[in-house]
C-alpha cells in the first residue's frame, strides 16, 4: 500500500477541541504563533458540551462573601488534600477574569437582579459560585470558544485574505503518535477520518487537551471520544501520569431506559431544591453524612429545606454533598436492597417546586426525560444510579505553566487530560474554570517555550514509518479480533473489578485480565477500507484504552486507603499517611507500566493557615500537625 | 429480551451506493442510534455514522429517518409500529461521504463568513452588566447544537445546490438574530447583513426549520420574520423612500453595512450603493429558483396570516398533503451531485 503522508508546519498543536484545547489554541494565536487544533469531532461537538451545572468562580456575584480563599478551601476539602495545592491556588484565583473574559467573547450567562453574572449552588461549593446559562453552560462555553476562533480567524482573513493562516482547525482528526526529537517534542502524527488519509504537523510544542477515559467503563456519561488518548501519548512520549487510581462516578446517571443508562442528569437538580428518596421514600442522604463534613450540612430535613431560602442561617442539606460521597451512598442504598427496579434510587423534583420552574431552570433535564425516557419531571421522580464521569488522575503537570512533567520537553496538559488540580475528587462546576484556566496557561507557556527555542526539532523519518505501520496493522489483518468485542471485553473488566467499590483480589484478577487483552489487541482486526471507517479507529484507540486502564489498575491496588474517587472495601478509611503520596504511572520501552510513589508538593504557609485545626487534623499526621502548630498564623484563622 | 426488526441503511459514498437491507434486535427503550451501534457491533463494524453525547446535546448524528430528518439518538424506537421498517439515509442537502456521514462543512464556510460579536468599546471585562429578561432571547438561539438538520430541511438549499453560494441558511439566520438581540453588541447592521449577504431575502418562511428543530427553537416565528420585519421597515419608510427619490445616493444616510474584519469576504462590490437587496453584485445569479422577498403590505408591514397554522412549527416541509411514514418502496437516497449542469455558470 502507498501511502501519502500531508505534511504541515505549526509552532504550537493542540489536540483536543474541547473547552481547554480552544482556550488553549486562543492563547498561542494571541501570543502570535501558528497553531493547529485538533478535533477528534466535528469542530465544536466537544464533551464540553456535557456540562450542564456551570462554570466555578467566586466573583461574589449572589454572596459577596465569597472569594478566591474560600473557593481554594472547598476546592482542597473536595479533593481531599490530595490536590496540588498550587494549581488549586491558581484555579480560584484566575477563574473569575477567565469568565469575564468569555463575555468579551459574547457568551450569555443568566444574570443577577443587578445584572451581573448569575451564579448557582453546587456540591461542595460553601456559597453561590457557578456562572451558568440553564443547565446548557458547557455548550454556552464551547460555543463562545468556537465563536472567538472564527472571529481571530475572520481578523487573520482581513489582514492575510486567508481564514487558516493562523489558526487552522482539523476537524475529524485523530492523532496516533507524538513525534520526538530526542526528548523533545518534534510534531504528531495522524490521520483524517474522513478518508483515512495521515497527516503529519511538524511542531515544537503540544498541547494536550484529549479530556478523559471513560470510554474504558460500560456505565459512562462519556462518549466514544474518550479513550484516552493523551494520557497514552504522553505516557508513550516519556511524560508521567498521577492520581490514576481517582475517577469520580456521578452520582446521578440515568438508569433507565437501558440504552441511556449512564447519561447525566446534572447536580443543579439537587442544587435547585432535587431530593434523593429510596425506594421506601427515605431521604436516605442524612446518615452519610461523614464526620469531616458534619459541620457544613445539615441533620434535619427542616434546616435542609430551609436552606435553599436561607443558606446563611442553615446547614446545606446532605444532597449536596461531594460526588464521591453521594455515589457511594446510593451504591450502598442499592446494595442493600432499597433502589429501584432498574438499580437506582430516585431524584425528586416535582413535589419539591412548581412545574413552570422545572422547566425554566432544568429545561434540558425536562427534554432529556421526556424525549428519552418518556418521563416527566415536574410530575414523577427520575431514576438515576452512578455513572462513570471524570478521571481526575492525568498528566502530570507542572501547575504554573501547565508543562509536562518527565522526560520530555514542549509537551503540555491542560483540562481533564492534565492530573492533580482536583486531587481525589473533583467539584461540580471545577472542571469548566480549571479547563480556562489551565487551556491559557498551557497555551501561553507553548507559545513561550517555542519563543525560546534556539533550533527547531526535526522529526526522523523511520519515528514516521513505524507510525505508519501501526495505524495501518489492524487493516492488515482483516480476520484479526473485532474491536467492537474487544472494547466491550475492557469495559466489563474495568466496570466489574475496578469500579466505585474495589478489592485487592478483584484489582490483582483485572491486572491478569488486562495483560491478556493487551495480547488481544495487538491482534485486532478491521474489515473495510480507510475511509471513514470507525471499527479501525475504535481498534487503533483500544491500545490508547488499555495502557491507561492498566495504569488505573495498578495504581488502585497500590493505594491501600479510601479517598475520595478510590474506594477500597479492604482498607475503608482514610489514611493520613497516604495523603502524602502522589502514584505516578510511566511505560518502558516494551510498553509496560511502572508506578512509583512521590511525594506531595507541601502546602506554603499562607495557604495552610486558611484552614482551622480541627479540619486538618482529620487529613494530616501526627507530624504534620506539630509542623502546623508551630506555624505563627496557625489557628488565626476563624473557623468556616 | 429484544425483537427483531427490519432496517433499512444507505450505504455507500460518493461514488454510490444502494439502500441496503438488515435484521437487527431491538430492546425496550432503544432509540435509532443504538440500532446503528448494534449493526456496528454485530453485522457492519464499518459503517460510517457520526454521534458524541447520545443525550441531544451536540448535534452530531443528524440522518433521515423514514425520510424525516432527525437526531438518531433522540428517536425512540417505540414511536415506529413493531412491524414497522425503518429506512435511514443521510442528511440529502449535503455531499455524502460514507454510508450516513456527510460533508458538512458548508456550514463552517457560513459560520466563518458571518460577522462575528463585536465587543462594546470602554467596557472592561467583568463590567458587563444586562438583565435577564434581555439575555434570553439571545439565550434562544445560543441553545442550537448546530445538527445542521435545519440547514437541511431548507429548501431554499435542498436540491438546490446553486442556492448555497448566496444563501447562509437558518442556523446563520439565527446567529445574526442572536448578536442583533444581544444587548452589548456593538454592530447595529445585523439585520441589514443579514438581508444582503446571508441571503436572508430567499426565505420564504415556510417554518420547515422550525420543525425539525430537535431545540424547539422557534427559528423563523423568533428569529427570521423579526430580522425581516424591521429591514421591511426600514425600506419601506416613506421618508427613507422620499429621500431616497430626493438626494443622491451618496448623501444617504445609510448604515455601514459591510464589516471591517470581513469585509474582503463580503461580495465585493455591492456595498456602497442603496438599499440592501436579495442578489448583490458578485453572487452568482441562478436562474434556477430566484431570491423571493416576503409578501409585504401597502403599510410595510408583512402579511402574517400564513402564521395561523393549525399546529405549531407550520407545514411540513414536504408539502401539507404529505404523510409519513413515507411508503417504503418510495424511499431513496441520491447523493446530491457536485456537478450540477443546469446552473453552474457563473454570472
Amino acid at each position: 500500500m502507498t501511502t501519502r503522508i500531508e505534511r504541515h508546519h505549526y509552532d504550537v498543536v493542540v489536540i483536543g477541541a474541547g473547552g481547554a484545547g480552544l482556550r488553549a489554541a486562543i492563547e498561542a494565536r494571541l501570543a502570535g504563533k501558528r497553531t493547529a487544533i485538533i478535533s477528534k469531532s466535528l469542530f465544536g461537538k466537544a464533551h464540553t458540551v456535557m456540562a450542564e451545572g456551570g462554570a466555578a468562580a467566586a466573583m461574589g456575584n449572589v454572596n459577596s462573601r465569597d472569594n478566591w480563599m474560600v473557593h481554594f478551601r472547598d476546592t482542597m476539602r473536595g479533593g481531599k488534600f490530595l490536590n496540588n495545592f498550587r494549581m488549586a491556588e491558581l484555579h480560584a484565583k484566575e477563574a473569575p477574569e477567565r469568565i469575564w473574559e468569555l463575555e468579551t467573547y459574547g457568551a450569555l450567562f443568566d444574570r443577577t437582579k443587578d445584572g451581573k453574572i448569575s451564579q448557582r449552588n453546587f456540591g461542595g461549593h460553601e456559597y453561590p459560585r457557578l456562572a451558568h446559562v440553564g443547565d446548557r453552560t458547557g455548550l454556552e462555553l464551547i460555543r463562545t470558544l468556537q465563536q472567538k476562533i472564527v472571529s481571530l480567524q475572520q481578523e487573520d482573513f482581513a489582514e492575510t485574505g486567508s481564514y487558516d493562516s493562523k489558526i487552522r482547525v482539523f476537524a475529524e482528526t485523530t492523532i496516533t503518535e507524538l513525534m520526538l526529537d530526542g526528548d523533545r517534542v518534534a510534531g504528531a502524527f495522524g490521520y483524517y477520518r474522513e478518508t483515512g488519509e495521515f497527516l503529519l504537523l511538524e511542531a515544537p510544542a503540544v498541547v494536550l487537551a484529549t479530556g478523559g477515559v471513560g470510554r474504558s467503563y460500560k456505565v459512562t456519561s462519556n462518549s466514544w471520544e474518550y479513550t484516552g488518548d493523551g494520557h497514552a501519548l504522553a505516557l508513550r512520549a516519556g511524560a508521567t501520569l498521577i492520581n490514576m487510581e481517582f475517577l469520580q462516578f456521578h452520582p446521578t446517571g440515568m438508569v433507565w431506559p437501558p440504552s441511556v443508562k449512564g447519561i447525566l442528569v446534572t447536580e443543579s437538580v439537587r442544587g435547585d431544591g432535587g431530593v434523593l428518596r429510596n425506594s421506601e421514600g427515605k431521604r436516605f442522604m442524612f446518615n452519610y453524612v461523614p464526620d469531616v463534613f458534619r459541620k457544613q450540612y445539615a441533620d434535619t430535613e427542616e434546616e435542609a429545606d430551609r436552606w435553599y431560602t436561607d443558606p446563611d442561617n442553615n446547614r446545606r442539606p446532605p444532597e449536596l454533598l461531594p460526588r464521591d460521597e453521594v455515589a457511594r451512598a446510593i451504591n450502598s442504598e442499592v446494595k442493600e436492597g432499597r433502589g429501584t427496579k432498574a438499580g437506582g434510587v430516585y431524584l425528586d423534583v416535582s413535589t419539591r417546586m412548581p412545574a413552570e420552574t422545572i422547566t425554566k431552570r432544568l429545561p434540558s433535564m425536562y427534554h432529556q426525560f421526556k424525549e428519552l425516557a418518556d418521563v416527566d419531571i415536574t410530575k414523577e421522580p427520575m431514576e438515576v444510579g452512578p455513572t462513570c464521569h471524570y478521571v481526575m488522575g492525568g498528566v502530570e503537570v507542572d501547575p504554573d505553566s501547565a508543562a509536562a512533567f518527565g522526560k520530555v520537553t514542549g509537551l503540555f496538559a491542560a483540562g481533564e487530560v492534565s492530573g492533580g488540580m482536583h486531587g481525589s475528587n473533583r467539584l461540580g462546576g471545577n472542571s469548566l474554570s480549571d479547563l480556562l484556566v489551565f487551556g491559557k496557561r498551557a497555551g501561553e507557556h507553548a507559545a513561550a517555550y517555542v519563543d525560546a527555542l534556539a533550533k527547531r526539532p526535526r522529526v526522523a523519518t523511520s519515528d514516521v514509518e513505524s507510525a505508519v505501520d501501526v495505524a495501518l496493522a489492524p487493516l492488515n489483518r482483516q480476520s484479526g479480533e473485532n474491536p467492537y468485542t474487544l472494547q466491550q471485553d475492557l469495559q466489563a473488566v474495568m466496570g466489574d473489578l475496578v469500579g466505585i467499590i474495589r478489592r485487592a483480589g478483584e484489582l490483582t484478577d483485572a491486572a491478569k485480565r488486562l495483560q491478556e487483552l493487551k495480547q488481544r489487541v495487538a491482534n485486532v482486526g478491521a474489515t473495510g477500507g480507510r475511509k471513514y471507517n470507525p471499527g479501525w479507529h475504535l481498534a487503533l484507540d483500544l491500545r490508547n484504552m488499555l495502557v491507561v486502564s492498566e495504569c488505573t489498575a495498578k495504581a488502585a491496588l497500590e493505594r491501600e486507603e479510601s479517598r475520595g474517587g478510590h474506594t477500597r472495601e479492604d482498607f475503608p478509611a482514610m489514611s493520613p499517611d497516604w495523603r502524602k503520596v502522589n502514584l505516578v504511572c510511566s511505560v518502558d520501552k516494551s510498553g509496560d507500566v511502572h508506578l512509583e510513589r512521590k511525594p506531595l508538593p507541601k502546602m506554603r504557609e499562607e495557604l495552610i493557615t486558611l484552614f482551622d485545626r480541627t479540619e486538618l487534623s482529620k487529613y494530616l499526621t501526627d507530624g504534620e500537625m506539630v509542623e502546623f502548630d508551630a506555624l505563627p498564623g496557625a489557628g488565626k484563622t476563624e473557623a468556616k | 429480551m429484544g425483537t427483531k426488526r427490519h432496517f433499512r441503511v444507505w450505504r455507500g459514498d460518493s461514488s454510490g451506493g444502494e439502500i441496503q437491507d438488515f435484521d437487527v434486535e431491538v430492546n425496550e427503550g432503544e432509540v435509532v442510534l443504538d440500532i446503528i451501534h448494534r449493526l456496528q457491533a454485530t453485522q457492519t463494524p464499518d459503517l460510517a455514522c457520526r454521534w458524541n453525547c447520545k443525550a441531544g446535546k451536540c448535534g452530531s448524528c443528524s440522518m433521515e429517518i423514514n425520510g424525516m430528518p432527525k437526531l438518531g439518538c433522540m428517536t425512540r424506537m417505540s414511536t415506529f409500529e413493531e412491524d414497522e421498517t425503518v429506512t435511514i439515509t443521510p442528511l440529502r442537502t449535503f455531499p455524502v461521504i460514507r454510508d450516513l456521514v456527510t460533508d458538512v462543512s458548508f456550514n463552517y464556510e457560513k459560520a466563518r463568513e458571518t460577522p462575528a460579536f463585536a465587543p462594546p468599546e470602554g467596557v472592561a471585562p467583568g463590567q458587563y452588566r444586562m438583565q435577564q429578561v434581555d439575555v434570553e432571547r439571545s439565550q434562544e438561539f445560543r441553545k442550537c447544537i448546530e445538527c445542521y438538520l435545519c440547514q437541511n430541511t431548507c429548501h431554499v438549499v435542498r436540491d438546490h445546490e446553486e442556492n448555497k453560494t448566496a444563501f447562509s441558511g437558518p442556523r446563520f439566520f439565527i446567529r445574526a438574530a442572536e448578536l442583533d438581540m444581544h444587548p452589548l453588541d456593538a454592530r447595529e447592521d445585523r439585520k441589514e447583513y443579514a438581508q444582503a449577504h446571508q441571503g436572508l431575502g430567499y426565505c420564504n418562511i415556510t417554518k420547515c426549520c422550525t420543525e425539525v428543530c430537535p431545540e424547539h427553537i422557534k427559528i423563523t416565528d423568533n428569529a427570521i420574520i423579526p430580522m425581516k420585519e424591521r429591514v421591511v421597515d426600514r425600506r419601506y419608510d416613506p421618508l427613507v423612500w422620499l429621500g431616497r427619490k430626493i438626494f443622491r445616493r451618496d448623501q444617504l444616510d445609510e448604515p455601514a453595512r459591510v464589516p471591517a474584519t470581513v469585509s474582503a469576504s463580503a461580495s465585493g462590490g455591492g456595498s456602497a450603493d442603496s438599499t440592501p437587496e436579495v442578489h448583490t453584485s458578485g453572487t452568482p445569479f441562478t436562474s434556477a429558483r430566484q431570491g423571493e422577498a416576503p409578501p409585504v403590505r401597502d403599510d410595510g408591514k408583512m402579511d402574517v396570516a400564513e402564521l395561523a397554522l393549525p399546529h405549531q412549527g407550520g407545514p411540513s416541509p414536504f408539502g401539507d398533503d404529505q404523510e409519513f411514514p413515507l411508503p417504503v418502496e418510495d424511499l431513496t437516497y441520491n447523493p446530491p451531485s457536485k456537478e450540477d449542469p443546469d446552473s453552474k455558470e457563473d454570472h
